[in-house]
This record gives structure tokens, sequence and C-alpha cells, in this order.
């Protein structure tokens, strides 16, 4: 057996160092190696998969970018490796992670424990995305798409619009589109208002439309498009829509 | 809840108790059902009817004679008065004090009327005047005993004071405790005299929480005290952590409730430093200002993390206690000003308590 590879992500040093420590104790017994560290969730989804890791230790309570969320990026991978959470307390999180019998580690963490853990998430015990999904407290800070193997993180607060095309949904910034495989419905729910939805297959960042205007006819009556900030493509409000949009629009 | 409520006095609406606003309790009953209450209140009516007794004798003889007369009288009604007051006193609960205290006096009275009779079979002298004699002896008693009680109430006060004050105490968030067992852990095969540096401030940081934090004390212990916490919080945080002092020297020796400033600098850490990558500042400003002393207290401001809690609660918990130390001398204000959140405290500048 090829011995596993282990990533450490936890914004703090000492704590990565106390992990190395643990993890060269169970070496004896579980034999792995320390392939990368990465102090935040983004630079965390790189080291995770330049080093093709199997198994990833992540502290929850990270800035920029929580545990959990690093966990829910990892999974738009093919083969996402295993996600083994720790935490030093965190009530919220520890009570959803008991409920959805995910394993996690507390710190101060102890070598045996870390053992079991390792042995566990080896046999393949993965999280599934909807789990991960329901168990984030907060909305996510990034759209995540998988690219060429690697994880190419959207921030929110980029996104345009998001458009229901068949199975994708198309997410366009102003500088480019990407793929999400996503429902419209999930994130509308997840973002609350930040997002509107102005027709059944579209979601538009509120504070990005600029205004709205008479589209061309169709079907003998003149529809209404939303004009947007940065990008000169209109986006068509449905009729259906219409009514609570223009409350928007004042 | 803190327990105010405590043994000996019970507060009217138990609702009221668990606010923790106003300064003095308003005066209450005491419960009749409390065994320390009863027992006082025998005590006292006996010691009443000593002193009596002793008044109006000239000898021994007659003090011994004076005496079992009195009792004779006094520990039937005593007695009757007492039960009834037990058997009462969730109703004299609810009333509130002037209603409660004439209640009081109406069954104390009214146990009285009723045993006169008795008393005459016993005693043989009957009559209006007996009566009279009989009914205001047990007024008088029972406002020498309300009065009694009155005063230890008052006395009293500034106890439930203090153990709202204990209640109160500031606590260190567990979150911190655990991750600073983890730095120090990671410190003792490398570094450990590190790791004994910081298990002391440890130490000395949860003496300090745990110790009994009624007392005021002076400005540059609270201080010393947030330098060990941050200390740890270095430990785990390095370079993300900076902190700016502008230390006014004149005001070292001012008096403040202890864990007034820790567990705002502790706020500032966990609000204000941990959710960001890049470095932040805490800067923390004293002055004193003529009979004034100013606190003041701020950090970056990271509007996604507002969903983390405790902030409110270790505001809420400081300014109470600020309030049950000074009254409306002291206030506590936050603002948000440039990407900054601040906290002011205003308080009196004591050096003697």
């Amino acid at each position: 057996m090829t011995p596993l590879r282990v990533v450490i992500i936890d914004d703090e040093e000492p704590a990565r160092s106390r992990m190395r420590e643990l993890l060269e104790d169970c070496r004896a017994e579980f034999p792995h190696s320390v392939v990368g560290e990465a102090a935040n969730g983004v630079d965390g989804l790189q080291t995770v998969t330049e080093s093709a890791a199997d198994v990833v230790l992540v502290d929850i309570h990270m800035p920029e970018m929580s545990g959990i969320e690093f966990a829910r990026h990892l999974q738009v991978l093919e083969r996402p490796p295993a996600v083994i959470f720790v935490t030093a307390h965190d009530q919220y999180a520890v009570e959803a992670f008991e409920v959805n019998a995910l394993d996690y580690l507390t710190k101060p963490v102890r070598a045996a424990r870390l053992l079991t853990a390792l042995r566990k998430a080896a046999s393949g015990a993965r999280p599934s995305r909807s789990v991960l999904e329901s168990i984030d407290p907060a909305p996510r800070r990034h759209f995540s798409v998988a690219e060429r193997g690697r994880v190419t993180l959207v921030p929110v607060a980029e996104v345009v619009y998001l458009r229901a095309e068949l199975k994708y949904v198309t997410l366009r910034t102003r500088e480019r589109e990407h793929l999400v495989e996503e429902s419209l419905t999930q994130i509308e729910q997840e973002f609350g208002g930040i997002f509107v939805r102005i027709h059944r297959n579209c979601l538009v960042a509120r504070r990005r439309i600029r205004g709205f205007e008479r589209g061309d006819e169709t079907d003998g009556e003149a529809g209404w498009s939303v004009v947007l900030d940065g990008i000169d493509e209109k986006l068509p409000v449905s009729r259906r829509q219409w009514p609570q949009i223009k409350a928007l629009a004042g | 809840m803190p327990e105010v409520a405590g043994a000996r006095l019970k507060p009217r609406a138990s609702n009221k108790v668990q606010s923790i606003r106003q300064n003095p309790l308003p005066d209450a009953l005491p419960d009749f059902r409390n065994l320390g209450v009863i027992s006082r209140i025998l005590l006292s009516v006996n010691a009443l009817a000593l002193l009596f007794a002793a008044a109006r004798s000239r000898d021994v003889g007659e003090f011994a004679a004076k005496l079992t007369e009195i009792a004779g009288s006094l520990e039937p009604v005593l007695l009757v008065a007492v039960v009834s007051l037990y058997a009462a006193s969730t109703l004299l609960e609810r009333l509130e004090y002037r209603y409660g205290l004439l209640a009081v006096f109406a069954i104390v009275l009214a146990a009285t009327a009723a045993l006169f009779p008795v008393q005459t079979l016993i005693g043989g002298a009957g009559g209006g005047r007996e009566l009279a004699w009989s009914l205001g002896c047990a007024a008088f008693t029972t406002a020498g005993v309300a009065w009694y009680f009155h005063l230890r109430n008052r006395a009293f006060s500034p106890a439930i004071s203090e153990a709202r004050l204990q209640a109160l105490q500031a606590r260190i968030r567990p979150h911190f405790l655990f991750n600073s067992l983890n730095a120090v852990l990671s410190l003792i095969r490398k570094d450990p005299k590190r790791a004994e540096g910081a298990l002391e401030d440890l130490a000395e940081l949860f003496r300090t929480v745990m110790a009994d934090n009624r007392q005021l004390i002076a400005l540059r212990d609270e201080l010393s005290l947030c330098r060990q916490y941050l200390n740890l919080e270095q430990l785990r945080l390095g370079e993300r952590l900076r902190v700016d002092w502008r230390l006014d020297p004149a005001a070292d020796e001012a008096l403040v409730p202890p864990m007034v400033l820790q567990p705002l600098v502790e706020n500032a850490v966990y609000h204000g430093i941990e959710p960001g990558i890049a470095p932040g500042v805490i800067e923390v400003r004293i002055e004193r200002r003529n009979d004034r002393l100013w606190l003041q207290l701020t950090n970056p401001y990271h509007e996604d993390y507002q969903h983390r809690q405790g902030n409110r609660m270790a505001l809420a918990n400081i300014r109470e206690r600020l309030q049950l130390h000074f009254d409306v001398e002291a206030s506590l204000n936050t603002r948000i000003a440039d990407g900054r959140y601040e906290i002011g405290i205003i308080m009196p500048y004591r050096t003697s308590l």
C-alpha cells in the first residue's frame, strides 16, 4: 500500500506544527507522508490539488474561508480527498458533525484519536456534498469550478449573473464565463438577497443591476430587460417576475 | 441565571430577580417559610419579651414570675401567628410590600384576638382593656420585627449586588483556552522554556478569572492581565496580531472593575484579528481627564463575520458591572468608524475605595 498523502490546513502556525508532530507519532502504525501545508482555504485548495492529497486535515475556524466551505469546494474535484475537520471549540459545527455522523477532531488532538480518524479516512469515508451544504452555517464566499483537475474559485462578489442551461449553470463575471454544477434554486436560497430571480432560468446580482429598458416586441407584447453593470449583454425579465423586479427598481 | 434570591430574602416576583438592572432591591417581606426567618422571628420576639419582663421587675424572683406570665400569653399567639404567616406566605409574596405588611399586621392581630378567650380562661382577667393591651403589644412587637427585617434587608442589599457581580464575572472563551493549550503543546518539544512561560501566563490568567472579582483593582493590574492574555494570543497568531498601547502613566493607579478590559481585548482578537489573513492592529488608549478615566479600544471591523457570537454578551456583562460599581457615572459606547470597531468606556477616576 502506498503511503497516504496528507495535507494540513490551519491558519495558526503552532497548530500546524503540533499536527505535524502528532502525525509523526502516528507514522509507525499508519504509514503516510505530509505533502503540503496551507494557512488558509484558498491556498489550501491549490496545495491539495498540486500535491494530489488523499487526506486533508482542516481547521474549521479560519479567516476568509471556513474549513467547511473549503471542504465544499473540494467536492467539485473528480476524486476529492478525504477531509478530517479539526476544531478547538465550535458548538455549532460539533453538533452538525454529530448529527451527520461526520468525523472530527478537537484541539488539542490526541495521537490515538488522530490515528482512528486517519484509518477511517483511508477506508474511503467521504462526506457528501449535500451534507456539507447543510452544515455550513454561512453562505459561501466563493463559487468553485473544476478546471483541468484544479479548483478555480470565483468570489461571489464578482458574479454578475447565473443562468441555467440544460445540465449546467453558466456563471458570468465581467471577465468570463464558468460552468458550475449547481441549481439556481439552491443558490437563491443560500445567498438570500444577493441574487434576484429575473427569469425562471436566471439569477442576477442585485448590486449589478443598473436599470431596466423596454426590450423588443415578442408575441406582440414588449418585455423588459435588465441593463447590467460592466456587461453589455441585456437579460430579459420574465412576465411572471416583472412585478417583483419592478418593485425592486422603485 | 445568577443566584440572586439567596436564602433569606425572597423577592416578591421571581421574574424581577432575573433582571440585574436596578441597584437596590425594593423592600420585600421575608420568606415566612424559611427556617432562618422563622427562627429570627421567634428569637427576636422572645428577646423583646425578655427585655419587657426585665424592665418591669425589680429582682430576679419577680423577673422569673413576670417572664412566665408573659410567656404564657405570648407563646401561643406567637406560634399561631408564625404558623398562619407560614400558611399565607405564597399569598403574601404576591402583594406589594405595604399591603403585605398590612396583611401581616392583620394576621398577627387576628391571632391575638382569636386566642384572647383562651388567655382569659387561663389567666382569669378578661375585658376590653386587657384585649386592647394584648393587641397593642402584638402590634408593637410586629412593628419591631418588621423594622428589624427592613434593616436587615437594607444591610444585605450590597450582598445581593455582590452576588450579581459574581454571577457577572467575565469568562474566558473556551475557544481561547483550547487553542492556547494546543499552541503550548506545540512548543513543548521544540522550545520547552517558552512553553513554560506560556503555561505560567495561562495559569495567571485563569487565576484572575476564577478569583473573587468583586473589588475594584488598580488599572495597572488589569493592564498586566491584558498583556498576559495577549502574549498567549501572540503565540498562536504571530505576526497577524499587533497591539498599539497608548497609555497615560497618570492613570496607572486608577481603580477599575477587574476584567473590565481583558474581555474587550479578547473580543478585539476574536472579531477583529482572527477573521483576517492580513495583520491587524488593536489599539488601546487610556487617558485620565480630570476626575474621569477614558478607555478606548479599537480593532479592524470585519463585516462578513458578524455572525460570530459572543460580542454582545461580553459588552452587556461589562456594562452591567460598570453600573453596579459606578451607577450612572460610568458609560460604555460602541461605534463603527473608518472600518474599525470602537469601544469607549468612561468611568470615574478613583484611587481609593
